[in-house]
């Protein structure tokens, strides 16, 4: 018996064992590759399917872009073989970038007057400083650097690359009535304000506010107009280049650029149209929206080029770069439209609530309230639109206009460079500079998505 | 006192009728609509004397003028040069709707194996699938139409040596040749065991499934659906007479003779569509089955469920209704997107009717309508269609 109650033993453990090391094949580049790659037999032949995919993608990719590739030459005969006329060997097939480098001027500035782009580099250079700061969200001075870029930037940018110089020969009176001339510009443009003072007048005089402020206001809005006006119409010496010169990358960026900047503020009247409580205004924006939805960007295309024409009045005319930028204007703020329209049914009901119980008018709550909490929330959603119309300026050039992909197209017909390999090394390079750019846009999407998602954790 | 009799001295307070939220809303929807009159009238007008200028007629009266042009692709509707405009626009909405239904077809495939693989536990796998996304989606759609239909598909053999794919037929630098099936007499037979046997699958689906509810019992559905749907047909062809047969292409000098030939345009552009669009079905794929939460899987296996029938059962059902409305929305943009094929030739509508006939006619107001209407009919069936299967997924609530 009392036995079992002093057991004898004659070594007890006083600490505890350390842990083993787990098996070699549990751990390491070993226990990963167990557990990731060859975790059953399905999932093995798998992994193996997946190397031999990749073994035969990438190495002759490789290959082709790089090891095979020319990187020196002047002429075709350094990208052909030799029964085509060249120095290569039979059979040999690779990356021909001297021509690259011989063409990359015409890719990035289509046929601008070549003693004239430092004007397109300038406003390059304009446009990133004004595009970094904002990107950048701890960047101070977000209103000023949004008055520049959106405001300041388009003019510059626009005289700088058309030279400005525009003729102003007004627009409202009967040629009978007064010549055509500067004169008769600022004639009209001072009864227009007039007449739009006038309709600001009545409306304040109509709504029981004072007057002064309104009129201030479109007179103020009316002042600066005219001087950007102006300063299209004042020659500063630069030489006027027609955008038929343009292209390349600029006519890329102009595009999308001037696409996205004049969709945001269409985008918004239709988003808040669509959310409207008057029935006239809604079915408008729902009819506007699905439309330009339901059509291909290209039939779009043809009709500012091909129908636009026919519904302006006689005389009127538009160049053909603006025709499209129209019609890529309108399709995009559809989508913007439902862009924005996503960020506004995302607040809550309070927002709302909130506003009108401070008594703030429609507008007001929409300004101070609503819009800057759902802009804000959409910042992800319009740089995918971005992107999106990025990759669909491509389409202009199947209406004659080029781009930087028609640029590349338009470089097979010369004949200096005319090889097999010429059009898949074209197609390389365009594609390596289209991915370069979206990929970057959609990682900064994807942050801001990240930085803007605080209700997660 | 003062406090009581202000409101009855006042009245009502003076409201300027403009701040009758009525009015003015009654007055804005008026000028909006009076604003849209003046402009589509002076559009309209605009376009009658330009094109009286021109000397134009407008109307629809060139539909029935001789097109004279020639289409390489019409595989259903017969089409000469002497063809009418009106039947040139249904070759090209036929085009369309092929190319259409092809890629979404192929795209929804890749997509759903892409969007899977991009989940996979296997790292090489998961990480192939993730470079396939970022790599198609960042490069715009017409990139990848040139680089399939002028650099890959030019890299094929020549006409006169095609590439043999055994009993799959031939392909060369001018398409891909297919076998063509001969449809002898009594082939009927075995369209009708077809349908037959598809009809008894559905029929026993559903008695399996009352069973099911009724007794708990389940039922081999789906080996015995394939099995009927094979052995039926097969039954037919051989009890008939063997009617059918395939006429293989044969390769000769002057490019491969018989087969059915599919023409490099289609394959490119079928390729390019249908490759990109899959990269974006694959990330909502792969949102849609995250969508649904780890308890779900777990709960399943904790009721004894294995990883197939979870996936199929409990998971696949609910990550639907997640998929089901972006994936209307790729698809039609894949539809959207078909238009593009008017850079490499594709005769779709855009190509052979707002390109072509519009050129060749002028009529660009009535030509452009048409086009653009088609296509917007095409999205609303598109989407009332899945609006519908979207519906029949949908979780119902009680």
């Amino acid at each position: 018996m009392s036995q079992s109650n002093t057991p004898r033993t004659s070594f007890v453990r006083t600490e505890m064992v350390g842990a083993e090391p787990a098996p070699a094949s549990e751990v390491g580049v070993v226990g990963w590759m167990r557990h990731h790659l060859f975790s059953s037999i399905p999932n093995t032949i798998l992994t193996i399917f997946a190397i031999y995919l990749v073994w035969v993608i990438v190495p002759p990719l490789l290959d082709f872009a790089l090891f095979s590739a020319v990187w020196s030459g002047e002429n075709r005969e350094a990208c052909t073989t030799l029964v085509q006329g060249g120095v290569q060997l039979d059979g040999w097939a690779g990356a021909c970038w001297p021509y690259i480098g011989d063409y990359i001027s015409q890719f990035i500035y289509g046929r601008y007057p070549f003693d004239q782009i430092w004007r397109v580099n300038l406003v390059f250079f304009l446009f990133v400083v004004g595009l970094v700061p904002i990107l950048i969200p701890s960047v101070p001075y977000k209103r000023e650097n949004a008055i520049y870029l959106f405001g300041a930037f388009p003019v510059l940018a626009f005289i700088l690359l058309s030279g400005g110089n525009i003729d102003l020969n007004g627009f409202l009176l009967p040629d009978s009535v007064m010549a055509p001339g500067f004169a008769k510009f600022i004639v009209d443009f001072l009864i227009l304000t007039a007449v739009f003072c006038l309709i600001g007048y009545g409306v304040a005089r109509g709504t029981d506010s004072p007057p002064m402020p309104m009129m201030r206001g479109i007179a103020m809005g009316f002042a600066i107009l005219l001087v950007v006006i102006l300063l299209f119409g004042a020659d500063f010496g630069l030489e006027t280049v027609e955008t038929e010169q343009w292209g390349g990358l600029l006519v890329t960026l102009v595009i999308a650029v001037t696409g996205i900047t004049a969709s945001l503020p269409i985008g918004i009247v239709l988003a808040l149209g669509r959310r409207s409580q008057m029935p006239a205004v809604r079915l408008f924006s729902v009819i506007f929206i699905e439309f330009w939805r339901g059509v291909p960007l290209i039939t779009v295309l043809f009709m500012s080029s091909v129908m636009l024409p026919l519904f302006l009045p006689e005389g009127v005319t538009f160049d053909k770069l603006l025709r499209a930028l129209i019609g890529v204007a309108l399709f995009s703020a559809a989508y913007m439209a439902e862009v924005v329209r996503g960020g506004i049914q995302a607040l809550p009901k309070g927002q709302y609530e909130g506003a009108m119980a401070l008594g703030l008018s429609y507008w007001q709550m929409m300004q101070f309230i609503i819009l800057p909490q759902a802009l804000k929330l959409v910042i992800p959603g319009i740089v995918n639109s971005f992107i999106a119309l990025f990759k669909d300026t491509t389409l202009v050039l199947i209406i004659g206009l080029f781009d930087f992909l028609g640029m590349i197209q338009s470089s097979y017909s010369d004949s200096t460079w005319a090889s097999p390999v010429q059009s898949l090394t074209g197609y390389l390079f365009a594609a390596l500079v289209y991915w370069l750019f979206c990929f970057s846009m959609s990682r900064y999407s994807l942050f801001m998505e990240k930085r803007l998602d605080t209700s997660r954790r | 006192m003062a406090v009581a009799d202000t409101p009855a001295e006042a009245g009502a307070p003076k409201a300027a009728i403009f701040n009758d939220p009525k009015v003015r809303g009654a007055v804005i929807q008026i000028v909006l609509i009076g604003l849209i009159v003046f402009l589509i009238w002076g559009m309209v007008s605009n376009a009658a004397t330009n094109l009286a200028r021109q000397g134009i007629a407008s109307g629809f009266g060139f539909l029935n003028v001789t097109a004279g042009f020639g289409i390489n692709i019409s595989p259903f509707v017969d089409y000469a040069e002497t063809s009418s405009y009106g039947r040139v626009y249904f070759v090209g909405l036929q085009n369309t709707l092929i190319i259409s239904i092809a890629g979404i077809f192929l795209a929804t495939v890749i997509g759903f194996v892409v969007g899977v693989a991009r989940l996979s536990n296997n790292w090489v796998i998961s990480k192939l699938a993730y470079v396939y996304v970022e790599v198609m989606r960042n490069v715009p759609l017409l990139l990848w139409i040139f680089i399939w239909y002028f650099s890959v598909l030019r890299l094929l053999p020549d006409k006169a040596n095609p590439m043999n794919l055994g009993p799959l037929g031939l392909l060369n630098i001018a398409g891909y040749y297919a076998p063509k099936p001969i449809w002898g007499e009594g082939a009927i037979w075995i369209g009708a065991a077809l349908i037959v046997a598809i009809v008894a699958s559905l029929v026993l689906s559903s008695w399996a499934k009352r069973r099911q509810l009724a007794t708990g019992e389940q039922f081999p559905v789906f080996w015995t659906a394939v099995g009927m749907i094979v052995v039926l047909p097969l039954i037919a062809y051989f009890a008939s007479g063997m009617p059918l047969s395939f006429e293989m292409p044969t390769a000769s000098r002057f490019g491969p003779r018989g087969g059915m030939r599919v023409y490099p345009e289609f394959l490119g552009l079928l390729v390019a569509l249908s490759t990109y669009t899959a990269s974006y079905i694959a990330e909502i794929v792969r949102a849609g089955i995250l969508a649904i939460s780890h308890g779900q899987t777990e709960a399943s296996h904790a009721l004894g469920l294995r990883s197939g029938p979870t996936l199929r059962l409990v998971v696949i059902p609910q990550a639907m209704r997640v998929i089901i409305p972006p994936m209307t929305n790729q698809y039609l943009n894949l539809t959207k997107n078909s238009s593009l094929a008017v850079a490499i030739a594709y005769p779709d509508l855009v190509s052979v009717f707002a390109g072509t006939t519009l050129n060749q006619t002028g009529q660009a107001v009535e030509v452009l309508l048409m086009t653009m209407l088609t296509y917007l009919a095409l999205s609303l069936i598109t989407s009332l269609f899945m609006n519908w299967f979207n519906a029949k997924m949908a979780l119902v609530e009680r």
